[in-house]
């Protein structure tokens, strides 16, 4: 009785003005509802209608995908928390994750914007393994594989240039280690072969303040000009690269033919 | 007493010149990618690590080790640092999806070698609606993930050393994670091979996996035996050059970048004697018994003779002999493009070897250049 009148009641609301307007489908209770809602929804219109079997079992998908993608969501938006407490300068940047751990009420914001970095790593590898292991990769997919290479590329660059931002000794020395390596880059990096080639009689191109390294850290040590760069790159630069190839990524699992499976 | 002793034994097997040599020898046989190499498999009965008593034993043994090790203070104080601890879950993780897409494999082979379809095919057939169907996995699925983050992040604080300071470096230093592979590349290559020309590579060889995989049969369903050469060769990369090196960068790489067995107290003050002699030093200083050639091309001839053979000749050979069915599978332009490819991987478990038991530097140093391989 109890339940038929919650019912009624929730009946009621779904078939008020507001709710059509907002929910075009009302409640999905017929199979014709059911395939309305995910046709109407801009979020849920990421998937087809109806899939083969296979592809909704865990056992097959792992959920990794999936999985990734919500991290990512996660990351954006306590991200965004945290901007609201973090500048970026030598000055400010160390007290300020200091007073994120101690002065910020319940404050896990950091804690889980770190953890699910390191977790969204692991997402996305183990959703390439996943990928690999069921032949998926293979035609006609071949070039979502390859997008799929560049968005893990792009969430460990991610990874990297947030790994600065607290300014800490492991920030800094982790971030002087990767760098270091632009240095060496044939041609481009100081201390990389060739590079003394690119000499006009005894005018050096390739200098510790024109080369690679430079450009990457805005300096000639991870400095001032390092952090402002990283925290640019973190916050907007990276993550609108990565949004742009995360579009075409999903796209191309619907127009290559929905998920992998045997034919 | 006893309890030390085995502590001695497993730093001993860590040693590298013992653990890479035996990583080496045990992954063709648990990966083979031939038929004779999987007929050795079979034999020794291997597949039967995925099954669900292999995966018990595993997870067993594993779990022994990790509650053994952190009896230990030294061990405790690596595993236990916030940062490895992700690494610790990663180790888990990947060994239970690595059992868990394996035991679906063999399964599969099982089936196709009865004649029948694959597990997944009888379910392709039947399609589902995504309302439900697959909506309400997805929500359980980010609820067990926010879960988890949440306890995570409630029960370990974000780690947060000491202000910056660039006067002191902290020893070792070492690079996020994910990137330990190239740190521990940089022992045996030069930055620029390291740091710049590997990961292009990497990259770029990733990318081409699907357009030199010229096999058409396991799409769409796990198998193992229809597709034994692609898997191996991932899971080589995957598993032993990159999550390996991991495991060493982060459990056994102490202060100096020396190495520490997992049960070693981590001495800043450990001394390793730096024997490790180039290529050209052994042929002229060792084995001719005279002095090095003042003239470069000459004192590297030898070096240059080796990287010939190996990029040159090393392809045609393997292509009459180990890779002549996958020469002919592939043609010559995807079949040159995967040895060198491959090749320029393996280097570096080479040179790994090379260093560990032979004490070889470079095999070509041209160090007035900043060229050395």
């Amino acid at each position: 009785m109890a339940e038929n009148n919650g019912d009624n009641w929730l009946k009621k609301i779904a078939e008020t003005q507001v709710w059509k307007s907002i929910f075009r489908t009302g409640i999905p209770r017929n199979r014709r509802q059911r395939m309305m809602v995910v046709l109407n929804g801009v979020f849920l219109h990421l998937h087809p209608v109806r899939l083969p079997k296979h592809a909704v079992k865990v056992k097959y998908t792992w959920c990794m995908g999936g999985l990734s993608f919500f991290v990512f969501l996660v990351l954006t938006v306590t991200g965004i928390l945290l901007m609201f407490y973090y500048r970026p300068t030598v000055e400010y940047a160390y007290g300020d994750i200091m007073d994120l751990r101690e002065q910020v009420p319940l404050g896990i914001m950091r804690e889980i914007h770190r953890w699910g970095a390191h977790l969204m790593v692991i997402t996305v590898w183990l959703h390439m393994f996943r990928v690999f292991m069921t032949g998926s990769y293979k035609p006609p997919r071949e070039f979502n594989w390859v997008v799929g290479v560049i968005l893990l590329v792009l969430t460990m660059l991610l990874s990297f240039t947030g790994y600065l931002l607290p300014w800490d000794q492991l920030a800094i020395w982790a971030i002087t280690v990767g760098s270091n390596m632009a240095g060496a880059t044939p041609f481009a990096g100081t201390s990389g072969p060739g590079s003394s080639l690119l000499a006009l009689g005894d005018v050096n191109f390739i200098t510790t303040s024109s080369d690679a390294r430079f450009a990457l850290l805005g300096g000639r040590f991870v400095g001032e000009g390092a952090l402002l760069r990283f925290y640019v790159l973190h916050c907007i630069g990276l993550p609108f690269i990565i949004m742009i190839f995360m579009i075409i990524h999903f796209w191309r699992v619907r127009k290559d033919g929905g998920i992998s499976g045997p034919t | 007493m006893t309890l030390e002793t085995i502590k001695e034994f497993v730093n001993i097997i860590f040693a590298p010149e013992i653990i890479l040599p035996l990583i080496l020898l045990v992954f063709f046989v648990i990966f083979p990618p031939t038929d004779r190499l999987y007929k050795l498999n079979k034999m020794l009965r291997i597949d039967k690590l995925w099954t669900k008593e292999g995966g018990i034993a595993i997870f067993a043994i594993l779990i022994v080790f990790f509650l053994f090790g952190l009896t230990d203070p030294n061990f405790k104080l690596i595993v236990t640092k916030p940062d490895n601890v992700p690494i610790v879950g990663l180790i888990f993780l990947v060994v239970f999806f690595l059992w868990f897409a394996m035991k679906q494999a063999v399964e599969n082979d099982q089936r196709i070698g009865e004649g029948k379809k694959p597990a997944e095919d009888a379910d392709s057939k039947e399609k589902v609606l995504v309302w439900p169907d697959l909506v309400y996995i997805e929500f359980i699925a980010l609820i067990l993930c926010t879960v988890l983050l949440i306890a995570w992040s409630i029960l370990l604080k974000a780690p947060l050393e000491e202000p910056a300071n660039p006067a002191v470096s902290p020893n070792p230093s070492k690079a996020p994670w994910y990137f330990l592979g190239l740190q521990e590349m940089l022992v045996y290559f030069d930055p620029w091979i390291a740091g710049v020309l590997f990961p292009t590579i990497i990259i770029i060889g990733m990318m081409a996996i699907p357009y030199l995989d010229h096999n058409e049969k396991g799409r769409g369903y796990f198998s193992f035996n229809e597709r034994k050469m692609a898997i191996s060769v991932f899971m080589f990369f995957w598993l032993v050059l990159w999550v390996f090196l991991i495991m060493v960068g982060t459990f056994l790489r102490g202060p100096n970048w020396n190495f520490f067995g997992p049960f070693e107290f981590w001495d800043v003050n450990k001394l390793e004697a730096l024997t490790n002699v180039n290529l050209s030093e052994i042929v002229y200083m060792i084995w001719l018994k005279q002095q090095l050639p003042a003239n470069i091309l000459l004192r590297e001839l030898p070096g240059f003779l080796v990287i010939i053979g190996y990029f040159g000749l090393m392809p045609l050979i393997l292509a009459k002999t180990l890779f002549k069915r996958l020469f002919d599978q592939l043609g010559s332009l995807r079949y040159s493009i995967f040895t060198i490819l491959l090749l320029m991987a393996v280097s570096l478990p080479i040179k790994m070897l090379l260093r560990w038991a032979f004490n070889i530097k470079y095999i070509v140093a041209i160090p007035e250049f900043f060229f050395n391989i």
